[in-house]
């Protein structure tokens, strides 16, 4: 599970991690019933406090993204997203008026905008984890 | 029942407005502090900001001229032998016997300490490539470290204290430390004070921080409940201003005109409101990195010491 932290941002070295795996999930780099690392080894591997690793392992499972298994472990979850369409129309929204700001300001055509993305898609569907972006 | 008594099960070290002059010089000016059990506590601050001053203290290598400190429950200048076997400690300056070889060194220092673990001592050895018949005077900078840290480690000590351990050191050596210490809590109960000029080793290991500023502790609080309470916010206002709005728990302001951005220490209600009560509007925000928040701190502490 390649992971990687940066402290010089100020996004809390947890959220970083949450963020992460939803990308590696997203990507299909992590997949359902796939075992996560163990609390200890991944705090090592990054060189960050344990307790930090567990909170993000929290996060992670009340997002229905890993869960807890009876022995022992934690496991990439097999249900799909947990959000409701509103909450996942919200949080791209979001992106959207981010992305339309930016077009905006540097005077691109939102049908240029529009051809992007269409084109972008192609790309991922074509090359399925390449021209992505890590996210955090 | 005095503070100190029967808190050795919570904090395994407490100072109770703990000070220290050298002459005219303010080492430590009423030092408070705990540091729990299992905890990581980071102390942080420039050069001459008084760590190394406390962590003697901690080691009864100094007395307390006015208040007082307590490690696991016992004064460490009255009982040296009582608190120093059960703490690991590697200095910045790591002052090893010259003469000696390693193999020699570590024979040495095993027998002050019953609690010595051969095996363990072996696997570090192993592990940091450390040469038994190297003369210590021969050691790099980095084997020198490595070998202290060995030392401070093997007789599996309950408190483990490092003074700037990873200065001057190069990135390897640097990582064998910062696992050393999450390694060393990982096992139940364990506790590490580390001093750092390096906020974000801090911020990636502690989980309790205290910065400390001239000899006084400006911020002591767990690491996350200070992120959480740190913003960058920028504010905009409808008519140009000359100087930032006056809202309480900013603690450094710059900007000009229409848009003023803070470092607030506070809650986001209390920004939003008082951001109305000055006519502005909450524009932007941004979480702040350990190293930010200190920054703000100690170029405002005065402000925070007239709150406090």
């Amino acid at each position: 599970m390649q992971i990687h932290i940066s402290s010089s941002d100020g996004v809390p070295i947890y959220l970083q991690i949450v963020n992460q795996v939803k990308y590696l999930v997203a990507a299909g780099r992590l997949n359902h019933g796939e075992e996560m690392p163990p609390i200890r080894a991944l705090a090592e591997q990054l060189l960050i406090n344990p307790n930090t690793v567990a909170r993000a392992y929290r996060e992670l499972e009340t997002a229905g993204i890993v869960e807890k298994r009876r022995t022992a472990g934690t496991y990439v979850a097999q249900a799909g997203s947990p959000l409701s369409r509103q909450q996942r129309r919200r949080i791209l929204q979001e992106r959207v008026d981010a992305l339309l700001a930016e077009s905006r300001q540097m005077d691109v055509p939102t049908d240029d905008l529009i051809q992007l993305i269409w084109q972008r898609d192609k790309h991922m569907t074509t090359w399925p984890t390449g021209g992505r972006h890590d996210p955090a | 029942m005095t503070p100190h008594e029967n808190a050795d099960r919570e904090a395994v070290i407490q100072t109770q407005d703990l000070s220290r002059h050298f002459g005219d010089v303010t080492a430590l000016d009423n030092v408070t502090l705990t540091v729990p059990r299992g905890s990581v506590f980071g102390l942080v601050g420039v050069n001459g900001a008084g760590k190394t001053t406390l962590i003697r203290h901690v080691l009864g290598l100094l007395k307390a001229q006015a208040g007082s400190i307590r490690v696991f429950g016992l004064d460490p200048v009255a009982e040296p032998v009582r608190v120093l076997a059960r703490i690991g400690y590697l200095a910045e300056e790591n002052d090893l016997p010259d003469w000696m070889r390693v193999g020699e060194l570590l024979r040495y220092t095993r027998a002050f300490y019953p609690t010595w673990d051969e095996s363990y001592a072996e696997a570090l050895r192993r592990t940091f490539e450390l040469d038994l018949n190297a003369k210590v005077r021969h050691l790099s900078k980095g084997q020198r470290a490595r070998t202290g840290l060995l030392l401070a480690l093997a007789h599996c000590p309950e408190v483990l204290v490092l003074d700037e351990p990873s200065s001057g050191l190069d990135p390897i050596v640097r990582r064998d430390i910062l696992a050393a210490i999450i390694r060393t809590i990982s096992d139940e109960g364990r506790t590490v004070l580390f001093s750092s000029h390096l906020l974000d080793e801090v911020e990636r290991v502690s989980d309790h921080v205290a910065m400390i500023h001239d000899g006084r502790i400006v911020l002591c609080d767990r690491t996350e409940a200070i992120k959480d309470s740190h913003r960058e916010a920028t504010i905009r206002f409808d008519e140009p201003r000359g100087e930032p709005p006056s809202i309480p728990g900013a603690l450094a302001w710059s900007g000009a005109a229409h848009e003023w951005t803070a470092v607030h220490r506070g809650s986001p209600d209390e920004l939003h409101a008082a951001t109305a009560r000055a006519g502005g509007r909450w524009v932007h925000q941004r979480a702040l990195s350990l190293d930010e928040i200190f920054v703000a701190h100690v170029g405002a502490e005065n402000l925070v010491s007239a709150e406090a």
